[in-house]
């Protein structure tokens, strides 16, 4: 079998999350809602309507340009894409055709080896949602919920190499459109599609040959899968003396099948003319500088930051700048804390973490702040607390509200400090447990562990463990 | 005098005044429909017999049950004391092509016959708030596609008043009829390529195209976006000038409606004409038609009534002051009507997209096996020929392959005609005019069944019109006249930008100039049979 090689391009439709659709004043969000109850004359195609543009789907649109490193057009224009569906009431879709808000731009993709690969991307525009239709007993339902929500379709070139690294774009796409707030970007909801554009080569060509695309991928995984199914039928085809058809494929998450939908071969002709009924886009020199100054730092450069000033190791880094918002809680908690940052990372991508897990939050939206985790760190690390002590201040902390040092105050969390104090609860412990002493002075040392439990027990966990072995070692060597 | 014949600025002032009731106005207007008007448009075409056939059928839809609801909130507010509005008590029609919420909204054509509209068109919504009456929704070619309103679905189309064997021209045909049948004041028209102007020019009345933007197209069920205009059309200058006032504005509804101040137009008429520079061009003395053999544009006479009564308006003019400026260039003007073919067909087809049988109007009540059957069936039985024939060409001219050659240099071509209208208008120019006198059209209003099936024929009535569509600039028709047939004879004003003002100034003054013509006491057929 001949070495082949997959080349996959990746289209995708975010959905914005501006408060209003594109061009109208309905809400962009309509998730839940009963069909046909969030539409205006505007978005359902009534004769006579005009659409006016909501500016802040520009902006966000120019913001994602920024920050996948495109160039923003000054001016661009909305074009009348126009074709028949029961879900496009207009019967044409206004959309970008040949000048869009952005021009280039790409995404660095993490490799699995460590380095980075440049994916490139062709279109980046602005365009409305059309509606969804589905079959009910043999009727075809129109729900026109979804029309005019703002989209930006974004294209890529032929970068990618394998369904695992169209997974990745889309993992790194998703967390970058969470980063800078332009779009909920959860697939399940349809706020990321994702159509794949897949064709194989032998390895080593340079040409590009006839590709099949993929529809209906509704998940990360499934994007994976079909497209591993696919270039898996490819190159089967190629091999038995085949040619790949140009067709549409339709992939059913349930059976992990593909099937043909229909031939790309009859494309439509739509007619793209400039829309009459709206103006330029324009975007001055200033808002176009400040698009740029409000972008945040993004992802993979406070990844790196994090790596180079913190001294975390890439992978911790990556963990810690999944989410915007964990990012800045760790920051903060690592200024709070003054110390080492390690300990930070550390607290954070265990115990913290397990906790943010159980009760379903993010980071920002936990009640225990970056000040308040910084304390706890800081009284572990000073022995004021033990270990065990404040990994339970985490959940304390978080159901209550109240400041870690408060809560240790209350409830009389602290090590017990006096020696002598704890020399004395040893020696209780000891006087009650005459047998194990005993065993141990007769040779079974392993039951120290279990002296140290007896010894936590007696003491409600405030025993410092490190202490109580030197104690407990101390007399139960002697006599 | 009776209250119908009465204008909308004495009708206004008198119910203001409280000197007369907005009802009594209203049914001195219902009166004289039941009198000229005939059966409306319906979808059942009848044979009629000789009487009926001569009516002005101007309306599809009569609305006397809103009009006297808002006849009486005039009459309250007067009685109480609060503003009724600047055009209280004035009986209007609606060109049936702009929407009214809950009322048939049709088009004119089979594939909106139910469509009841959820929102009311802006403009229309405007001259509601004023405190006009609507009396009803006019007849108009098949979205407003023509030039004569004979090809709307809904028979008897209407005839012209001033010889109701002759059409009253078009789209806008039911509304000029109307006015200039004294049914009605006011009406409100749409103007894509001379849709107010000409049907204005056949019935003898004043129509008014504003500059593209002045007044907001929200709920004008679209023809060409980038060239329709809804516009006034009233018996004299002032009438218009007054509804011009109402209707214009911005509107945060529609994106291409201007954010320019809008001025006082009354005030303007009574400026007059000293000093203003009109220009006359070679470009408008002939008509320009092709050889479809060779391509070859050649020139055709106009009426030669029409050039005279351009000439004598030139010369009454000039006797107020104005300086009369000859053999100004314009000399794209004559590739403006195949410019106009491409570029509003192209609109027109993407406009209709939206019909087809989903979410409203007319669906097929056949069994279809599939969409495409749906899309077949729907629009083959809704759309008359009209549609029909724009919706292809325009579907050809915006094809890949085919869309480079027709609808991109049509553009191109536009620019060069808006540009010959610049360097006439540019103040520092050579010809620094305020406003340009053509004819209005080629001929007086023509037969019925002369041109219809002929559309390239049609569509060349629209030549002396269809520039200032081209080039979004205002342009008004106001009676010049009459030809040997008794028949009017319409002459035209074109302005610059937003300069409604300099040409209803102008208009004003030749209007006021030739009061006491002779030819201004001649009345329309229709009108010189009624019972007095």
């Amino acid at each position: 079998m001949k070495d082949y090689e997959v080349i996959i391009g990746l289209e995708t439709h975010i959905q914005l999350n501006t408060q209003t659709k594109i061009f109208c004043s309905c809400k962009a969000d309509s998730w839940g809602a009963a069909p046909n109850t969030n539409i205006c004359p505007v978005c359902s195609g009534m004769p006579g309507v005009l659409p006016v543009l909501n500016s802040e789907a520009v902006h966000k649109g120019a913001r994602l340009a920024v920050a996948m490193h495109a160039e923003i057009n000054p001016v661009s224009h909305f074009d009348r894409k126009n074709y028949f569906y029961p879900d496009l009431p207009k019967g044409y879709q206004i959309t970008q055709f040949d000048e869009p808000i952005g021009k280039g731009g790409y995404l660095d993709l993490q490799m699995p080896n460590g380095g980075t690969r440049r994916v490139h991307i062709h279109k980046l525009h602005l365009e409305e949602d059309a509606g969804k239709t589905k079959l009910d007993h043999g009727l075809r339902l129109v729900d026109f919920n979804r029309c005019g929500v703002p989209l930006v379709e974004m294209v890529t070139e032929p970068d990618l190499r394998s369904g695992d690294e169209a997974a990745q774009y889309l993992s790194q796409l998703r967390q970058l459109l969470r980063w800078i707030g332009v779009s909920e970007a959860d697939m399940e909801r349809g706020h990321l599609r994702c159509d794949a554009n897949v064709s194989i080569r032998e390895r080593g060509s340079q040409v590009l040959n006839t590709k099949t695309e993929i529809k209906n991928v509704n998940s990360i995984d499934a994007v994976r899968q079909a497209i591993n199914e696919e270039s898996k039928r490819q190159i089967e085809l190629v091999e038995s003396g085949g040619k790949v058809v140009s067709y549409t494929l339709d992939w059913d998450a349930d059976t992990g099948k593909l099937s043909m939908m229909r031939s790309k071969e009859s494309e439509a002709d739509y007619r793209y003319f400039r829309e009459p009924d709206l103006l330029p886009v324009v975007l001055s020199q200033e808002e176009i500088a400040r698009v740029k100054a409000e972008l945040p730092e993004l992802p993979l450069e406070r990844k790196a930051r994090f790596e180079s000033e913190y001294g975390l190791s890439a992978y911790d880094a990556e963990i810690l700048t999944s989410d915007r918002g964990l990012s800045e809680y760790f920051e903060s908690a690592v200024a709070s804390f003054g110390g080492e940052a390690k300990s930070v990372s550390n607290w954070m991508m265990n115990d913290l973490s397990r906790l943010m897990n159980d009760l379903g939050k993010t980071a920002s939206e936990l009640v225990l702040t970056p000040a308040s985790l910084a304390q706890i760190i800081r009284m572990v690390e000073e022995g004021r607390i033990n270990a065990a002590t404040g990994k339970s201040l985490l959940r304390k902390v978080e159901e209550s509200g109240r400041a870690p040092a408060e809560i240790v105050e209350a409830e009389g969390l602290a090590v017990i400090a006096d020696s002598d104090a704890l020399r004395a609860q040893i020696e209780g412990v000891l006087a009650g447990a005459t047998a194990e002493v005993e065993s141990f002075r007769a040779g079974k040392e392993s039951l120290l562990g279990w002296f140290v439990g007896q010894v936590m027990r007696a003491t409600g966990g405030k025993a410092d463990p490190k202490r109580t072995r030197e104690i407990l070692l101390e007399l139960l060597k002697q006599k | 005098m009776s209250l119908n014949q009465l204008s909308a600025l004495e009708i206004a002032a008198r119910v203001r005044a409280g000197e007369i009731r907005a009802r009594d106005v209203l049914e001195a207007s219902l009166a004289q429909i039941r009198r000229l008007d005939g059966q409306p448009g319906s979808l059942d075409e009848k044979p009629l017999d000789p009487a009926e056939d001569q009516k002005i059928h101007a309306f599809i839809r009569q609305t006397e049950d809103l009009a006297r609801q808002q006849a009486e909130e005039v009459d309250r507010k007067v009685a109480a004391g609060e503003d009724p509005g600047m055009l209280a008590g004035v009986p209007v029609s609606i060109k049936d092509i702009f929407t009214l919420k809950g009322i048939e909204t049709t088009a004119a054509s089979r594939i909106l016959s139910n469509f009841k509209p959820p929102y009311t068109a802006t403009p229309v919504r405007k001259l509601m708030d004023a405190g006009a009456l609507i009396l009803g929704k006019t007849n108009l070619d098949e979205f407003a596609f023509g030039s004569s309103s004979e090809s709307s679905a809904f028979k008897p189309a209407p005839n012209n008043p001033w010889d109701p064997s002759r059409v009253p021209g078009g789209s806008s045909g039911g509304s000029t009829a109307s006015v200039a049948a004294e049914e009605v004041a006011l009406s409100l028209g749409t103007d894509t390529g001379g849709s107010i102007r000409q049907p204005a020019a056949f019935c003898g009345v004043v129509g008014l195209k504003p500059t593209y933007g002045r007044v907001s197209r929200y709920g004008l069920m679209a023809f060409s976006s980038s060239l329709d205009c809804p516009g006034p059309i009233a018996r004299n200058v002032s009438d218009t000038a007054l509804t011009l006032q109402a209707m214009a504005g911005l509107d945060p509804h529609d994106s291409t409606s201007s954010t320019m101040p809008v001025p006082d137009y009354l005030e303007a008429l009574k400026k007059g004409v000293k000093g203003l520079r009109i220009g006359l061009s070679p470009d408008y003395a002939h008509l320009f038609y092709p050889d479809f053999e060779t391509g070859e544009l050649g020139m055709e006479s106009i009426q030669s009534e029409i050039s005279q009564a351009v000439e004598h308006a030139a010369n009454v003019l000039a006797d107020l002051g104005a300086e009369i400026v000859e053999n100004v260039p314009l000399p794209n003007t004559r590739y403006s009507i195949p410019t106009y073919f491409v570029i509003s067909r192209v609109e027109a087809a993407s406009n209709l997209h939206r019909f087809d049988g989903v979410k409203y109007g007319y669906r097929t009540p056949d069994e279809v096996a599939d969409l495409q059957e749906l899309l077949r069936r729907t629009r083959a039985e809704g759309f008359g020929s009209q549609p029909k024939l724009r919706i292809l060409m325009g579907m050809y001219l915006s094809a890949v392959g085919f869309a480079e050659n027709y609808y991109q240099r049509a553009l191109k071509v536009r620019a060069l005609i808006r540009q010959d209208f610049e360097r006439a208008f540019d103040p520092q120019g050579e010809f620094r005019l305020d406003a340009i006198l053509t004819p209005t059209t080629a001929t007086t209003a023509f037969k019925r069944n002369d041109f219809f099936g002929n559309s390239v024929r049609m569509q060349y009535s629209d030549q002396m019109t269809v520039s200032a569509n081209h080039a979004g600039l205002p342009a008004m028709t106001i009676p010049g006249g009459l030809d040997g047939n008794n028949l009017p004879i319409g002459i035209q004003f074109i302005g610059a930008d937003f300069r409604e003002d300099l040409i209803l100034r102008a208009g004003f003054a030749f209007e006021q100039a030739t009061r006491d013509a002779a030819w201004r006491s001649v009345r329309p057929a229709a009108l010189r049979q009624e019972v007095e």
